[in-house]
């Protein structure tokens, strides 16, 4: 909230000054965020169908958990249903606005918790084509940004702009992003790799409005176009303020999550 | 065996193994009777088919050269009371077409979880893991190895306990009693890979005289600061490895008889996560009426994400493995240095390879271990094992195993 102040202010008292094309991309970021401030907790499922270029397909279905840390990034908890074979495993994630995130993840046949390196962001998640970072608690601080037009997405008016990751370990030199102008919410994303070549494109669909506030895409569909491979991944049974506390994303926590 | 009803299979399950066991059972049998209408087992699990070939002769005729095996491990679980209390039945058994001491079965699980506002309570059978390090499972002592299953010891039997945990700010402390003690499975006479001469575990005795039903405790505080996770533990009881002392069989066969002491073990271990390195060390004492000595494992892991532009992951594992006793070790790891691969693809199947191998650093012997895995379809896992012993030296534990050089093929179907 006191971001969003901060940022009207800024428009209030220097209305003539021109703003720099980083400037509008890094308010733009700040109201994206402000906005989808405040919801305190959530649960949900999730379904990832993944596809290769053969057509051939492969189900991922996991159950998430989230809490919103105030000045911090968020803390998730991720347990896996399908494959049956990595059933009952879960990750822990404490996400940080610059610092490393801190990540634990649970191996229920040695009933084991293991500290793991989060600077795997990177590499895909569970065999799809998100990687971790693109799941990842997105805190304006992991990016710098620019605008680069107003435009249209399927008739609804967007600002188009990019962000640069400040983690070196990113898979990303950019992302070009558009954002519905009236709500605030990415509409579409493209990813560059590290040769700055097209990697991925992702499409947010069936967007849903939760405690009258808060904007929740019923699907992503992330599509490699070098690959030729694409993951859709599904969200249902969105439910907030659940009632979840700090005590409900602990090493012990994982072991009991099933 | 068994006839008829529910209960006599208890009732034989009882004479057979020992009567907390059985009722343990009889209490399982009867939740699982309970109309489904009334709650919501939640049912998975695995049914596999494992063949093992062995590549060279046996170091003793009667001990089999290829072996097939079934395997099936269901878990039913169930959550009430808004996800505060939970229940646990996960029961193993394997049948074994040449071992009759690997044709076992064992409660893996079966425990009342409650879930309070900063603790947690945990009765039954159940099962616990302590330590960050890949080769060597050094401070993990609460369960005990189901050896029969792999001799890499990370099979465990289930341990009857109650547990108490409580999470602070100063980080978790975990409170266990432990009031029946599991021995060690071991190879029969068939068995292979299995130590020369055998191990026969009818012969077991103990220090205390109340031998299994000493009760046992341990306590352990563990945390995490920063980079940093670090656990340190204390344990009473029973030591989960057992000494060995020739016996002279009726027949004239010379055998070894497992021997328990009881000891006190502390142990910490501790791990930095450090970018793409994990920094390990464990390290414990151990006390008994026979010896007192320190051992300790440590190493790095390092992995490289996203190798030659692809999605896969490298990974480099080294470890040390260092006991006080020396040659009088009751591990042949007392002074080895363990060194391996890891290469996971990150495919949708899952392929992943590790490739290792343990060289102790005084006498030379090798153990070298490749194991692969990955899933086809939805719901079936494949996956490979080798090892080969080499150069295995006389004074090495693991002179025994030097003909045992196998390949495992294991195809589980998960449900």
């Amino acid at each position: 909230m006191k971001k969003l102040l901060l940022v009207v202010l800024v428009f209030l008292a220097f209305p003539v000054l021109a703003e720099t094309p980083e400037e509008k991309g890094l308010a733009i970021a700040r109201e994206v965020d402000a906005r989808d401030t405040g919801w305190g907790d959530f649960q949900a499922g999730m379904s990832m169908l993944l596809k290769n270029r053969h057509g051939e397909e492969s189900l991922r279905q996991m159950r998430v958990k989230g809490l919103e840390v105030e000045n911090d990034g968020d803390k998730s908890l991720i347990v896996f249903d399908q494959p049956r074979d990595v059933k009952g495993t879960a990750l822990l994630t404490f996400s940080h606005k610059v610092k490393d995130d801190d990540q634990w993840l649970y191996l229920p046949a040695l009933k084991r918790v293991k500290r793991i390196a989060s600077r795997n962001k990177s590499g895909p998640f569970m065999g799809s084509e998100f990687a971790f970072e693109d799941l990842a608690s997105q805190e304006v601080e992991k990016y710098t940004y620019k605008f680069i037009r107003d435009d249209e997405l399927d008739g609804t008016p967007v600002f188009v702009m990019e962000r640069y990751p400040v983690s070196k370990y990113s898979g990303y030199t950019r992302q070009l992003a558009w954002i519905d102008k009236a709500r605030y919410i990415p509409l579409k994303i493209e990813f560059y790799d590290r040769k700055n070549s097209l990697l991925k494109v992702l499409v947010f669909r069936g967007y849903k409005q939760y405690l009258d506030k808060y904007w929740r895409a019923d699907e992503m569909f992330m599509d490699n176009r070098q690959t030729g491979k694409s993951t859709l991944l599904t969200w249902k049974d969105y439910r907030f303020r659940t009632g979840l506390k700090d005590n409900d994303f602990t090493r012990n926590s994982l072991k009991r999550a099933r | 065996m068994w006839r008829n009803s529910p209960m006599q299979f208890v009732a034989w399950y009882c004479r057979r193994n020992n009567l907390w066991q059985g009722l343990a059972f009889a209490g399982a049998l009867l939740l699982l009777l309970i109309p489904v209408q009334v709650c919501a087992w939640d049912v998975s699990g695995y049914l596999s088919v494992e063949g093992r070939g062995f590549l060279q002769q046996p170091l003793d005729s009667r001990q089999y050269d290829n072996d097939f095996s079934l395997a099936l491990e269901p878990e039913f679980a169930r959550e009430w009371d808004q996800g505060r209390q939970s229940f646990v039945f996960r029961p193993f058994a394997r049948l074994d077409s040449k071992d009759d001491e690997r044709s076992h079965w064992d409660i893996r699980e079966l425990q009342w979880i409650y879930a309070g506002d900063g603790w947690e309570t945990r009765l039954g059978i159940g099962k616990v893991y302590w330590g960050v390090t890949e080769a060597m499972h050094l401070v993990d002592i609460i369960n005990q190895t189901d050896l029969v299953e792999n001799i890499d010891g990370e099979d465990k039997l289930g341990q009857p306990m109650a547990k108490l945990s409580l999470e602070r700010d100063w980080g978790t402390l975990d409170f266990f009693l432990l009031p029946y003690f599991r021995e060690r499975s071991f190879p029969g006479v068939e068995g292979r890979p299995r130590s020369q001469p055998r191990i026969d575990p009818d012969l077991v005795f103990y220090e205390s005289s109340r031998e299994q039903k000493h009760l046992d405790y341990a306590a352990r505080w563990s945390h995490y600061i920063g980079e940093w996770d670090i656990g340190l533990s204390y344990f009473h009881g029973t030591g989960r490895d057992p000494l060995f002392v020739p016996r002279r069989l009726r027949g004239g066969e010379i055998v070894l008889a497992p021997y328990y002491e009881i000891i006190n073990q502390i142990s910490l271990d501790l791990q930095a996560t450090l970018g793409e390195w994990l920094w390990k060390l464990e390290i414990m004492q151990r006390d008994s009426d026979s010896d007192r000595f320190t051992a300790a494992t440590g190493g790095f892991e390092y992995t490289r994400v996203g190798i030659f532009d692809s999605d896969a992951d490298l990974g480099v594992v080294a470890e040390f493995m260092l006991d006080e006793r020396g040659d009088e070790a009751s591990t042949p790891f007392n002074h080895d240095l363990f060194a391996g691969l890891r290469w996971t693809a990150n495919d949708a199947q899952s392929l992943e390879i590790l490739f290792g191998a343990i060289v102790d650093w005084e006498n030379g012997s090798t153990l070298v271990n490749l194991e692969a895995s990955r899933r086809f379809g939805q719901n079936y896992l494949l996956s490979v094992q080798m090892r080969g012993w080499l150069d295995t030296d006389r004074q090495d534990l693991q002179y025994g195993f030097r003909q045992d050089d196998y390949v495992q093929v294991e195809l589980a179907r998960y449900f």
